[in-house]
């Protein structure tokens, strides 16, 4: 399916248009302008041979939430085995502890030097029980930002990989201000002054995907979801029946298909077929690529502009009328 | 009758029975009965157990402001339904709903005003509408007030009451925990002081993001305040949860707000606060 290239030009010309009379009159159009930005990154994405194919016998969304999660899909580390010559892992938020479920340190991503930041599940039973399935703890989050000081005064850019169902609801947890801990991390992330990538790799769930997920581009693997809730959590709202679950991934419009219509999403990266636990090695090529290549260009920025435009970024997101 | 049940559902605890007719709430913690004149004059806290009633966002501003001194901000951003969300019901009626039973366009109240002389930008969320769930709306008009604090040389004071982000706008509202952000950064670099009060109940994104951020972080009596929700957390541990747990005396307790600072003493404690933090000079 190829975007109508005329109409992408003529939607892109109005989104300057809007812009350049937002600025000059000092009014608000971000109402009328986020729209349009959507239907323009839709178009640019229909384009883009980078993405996805067009939809044909497309999985539906909740399907997608299984691919997300099947058994043997590829984990952060497992990426970072792939396409990282070396990795020197980073332990402790100096405060209270260490957390195996976001982890991070030094790396060097296809060759260039980076700031890694991974939640990260566990691959086997044992495993994924001490890393809490990527939940992190706020000792998690802390390490996090103790990571981005060292990313932001050595100029390394950051690339963090998300994959976690959420925030760990323990009780200890909410004692040490897991509330506290991710609010920090995201200002700090919004705060760098070297690039930031993020991509969702499998689970996006909620503040404690968020946390390490405000980068200047923000990538996620077709088969991955990205929300404010669960859709089991929403389930059990609407519902009171987690069983719903699917209809709740319905509603929810967490695909990435989805995320990238909103707006919320920078690109879409293709998949294997069947899903990337089915050729993890491809999987992770696709990854490699598309991080490399935002990362190349983000770093011909200032660290101003780095800056600024990821500030302005997530200042306008939202969707919202306005009556005057 | 529309009209009298119109005020009714503007009270802010449910009333009594056909006992206890409208000039009466009763207390939900102690069950006293309270004449509502008396509570007015007390901030909507019980004269007999000390317990802070919840105020919906105007009863907010009286309790706050100096008398008066109020210019509303907020209103001209109206919420859509940008995902045709439905469930039970679609995102459109709901929002109709709450806006019947609040009159007001979303979950925020903001504006400009007075504490003791202290100008100050106010935003006070409403639990009342939809739990004070943050959507888009939420978030922009925070943004907006910090931005107008920073404009204009102004501390900001936020209100939180809220269950966190709201389901119906998904992602959308996911990422007004960035924006709020992004703006309060705004209003830091201006060397402006945001304080957040944090009252019953607190929880989810907005504990994770603007409500946390804050340069000073106080709390009402009693509140719930938390990033995970009791109930989830009990099905987490299994195990019942401690006494107090994730109320503000227990946060205080454990280094995560500066003061747990009773209702009727909030207006002093601010403009205290704020007028030393912006170094106002006040004549010996
Ligand atoms: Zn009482």
């Amino acid at each position: 399916m190829t975007a109508p290239i005329d109409t992408l030009k003529e939607l892109e010309a109005r989104v300057r248009d809007l812009e350049v009379t937002a600025q000059r009159t000092g009014q608000n159009l971000d109402a009328a302008i986020t729209p349009l930005r959507a239907e323009v990154d839709r178009l640019r994405a229909a384009q883009n041979p980078a993405q996805p194919p067009a939809p044909k016998g497309d999985p539906t969304r909740w399907e997608r939430v299984q691919l997300a999660r099947a058994p043997g899909r590829p984990t952060a580390l497992d990426y970072v085995e792939h396409l990282c010559t070396e990795f020197t892992e980073l332990h402790g938020d100096r405060r209270y502890g260490d957390d195996p479920a976001l982890i991070g340190g030094p790396a060097r991503w296809q060759g260039v030097p980076v700031m890694l930041l991974l939640q990260q599940k566990g691959r086997d039973t044992k495993s994924k029980i001490k890393r809490r399935f990527g939940s992190a703890n706020p000792e998690g989050y802390r390490k996090a930002v103790r990571l981005m000081d060292l990313a932001d005064k050595f100029g390394l850019p950051v690339v963090a990989l998300v994959d976690t169902q959420g925030a760990y609801p323990g009780l200890e947890a909410e004692e040490r201000g897991q509330g506290w801990a991710i609010a920090e991390s995201i200002r700090r992330m919004l705060n760098l002054r070297v690039p930031v990538v993020n991509v969702v790799i499998g689970e996006g769930g909620s503040g404690g995907a968020l946390a390490i997920g405000v980068g200047n581009r923000v990538l996620i693997q077709e088969n991955a979801w990205y929300s404010v809730i669960s859709p089991e959590g929403a389930a059990s709202i609407i519902w009171k029946d987690a069983s719903k679950a699917p209809l709740a991934a319905e509603a929810l419009r967490l695909t990435a298909p989805d995320l990238l219509e909103l707006g919320i999403v920078e690109e879409v990266i293709p998949e294997p077929e069947g899903g990337a636990h089915l050729n993890p090695q491809q999987a992770a090529q696709a990854v490699g690529e598309a991080v490399t290549r935002h990362l190349r260009d983000l770093m011909a920025q200032s660290p101003t502009d780095l800056k600024t435009g990821r500030a302005a970024r997530f200042r306008r997101l939202g969707a919202y009328t306005e009556t005057t | 009758m529309a009209l009298d049940r119109f005020f009714r559902r503007r009270r802010p605890q449910q009333q009594g029975g056909a006992d206890m007719p409208d000039l009466w709430t009763q207390c939900p913690k102690c069950k006293e009965g309270l004449y509502n004149r008396d509570l007015e004059t007390n901030a909507f806290v019980c004269h007999k157990c000390g317990h802070h009633l919840r105020l919906d966002a105007a009863q907010r501003v009286t309790v706050l402001l100096d008398e008066g001194s109020f210019t509303q901000l907020s209103g001209a951003v109206q919420p859509t339904d940008a995902l045709a969300f439905q469930d039970t019901e679609s995102y459109p009626e709901r929002l109709k709903r709450a806006q019947k039973k609040t009159g007001r366009p979303d979950a925020i109240l903001t504006g400009t005003g007075a504490i003791l002389g202290v100008p100050v930008t106010l935003a006070v969320m409403d639990f009342a509408f939809s739990g004070g769930s943050m959507g888009s709306v939420v978030g922009e008009e925070i943004a907006r007030a910090a931005e107008h604090a920073a404009r204009h040389g102004t501390p900001l004071v936020i209100v939180t009451a809220s269950g966190g982000a709201r389901m119906q706008e998904s992602a959308l509202s996911l990422m007004q925990m960035a924006k709020t952000t992004v703006a309060l950064e705004t209003l830091a670099e201006q060397g402006l002081p945001y304080v957040s009060l944090l009252t019953d109940p607190t929880t989810g994104g907005v504990t994770a993001s603007f409500a946390t951020i804050a340069d000073v972080i106080v709390a009402e009596p009693g509140a719930l305040i938390g990033f995970a929700g009791p109930r989830v957390i009990q099905q987490t541990i299994r195990q019942s949860l401690p006494d107090g747990f994730q109320r503000a005396e227990f946060l205080l307790s454990h280094g995560m707000v500066d003061a747990v600072v009773d209702r009727r003493e909030q207006r002093e404690y601010l403009a205290s606060l704020l007028g030393l933090l912006t170094r106002r000079e006040v004549s010996a």
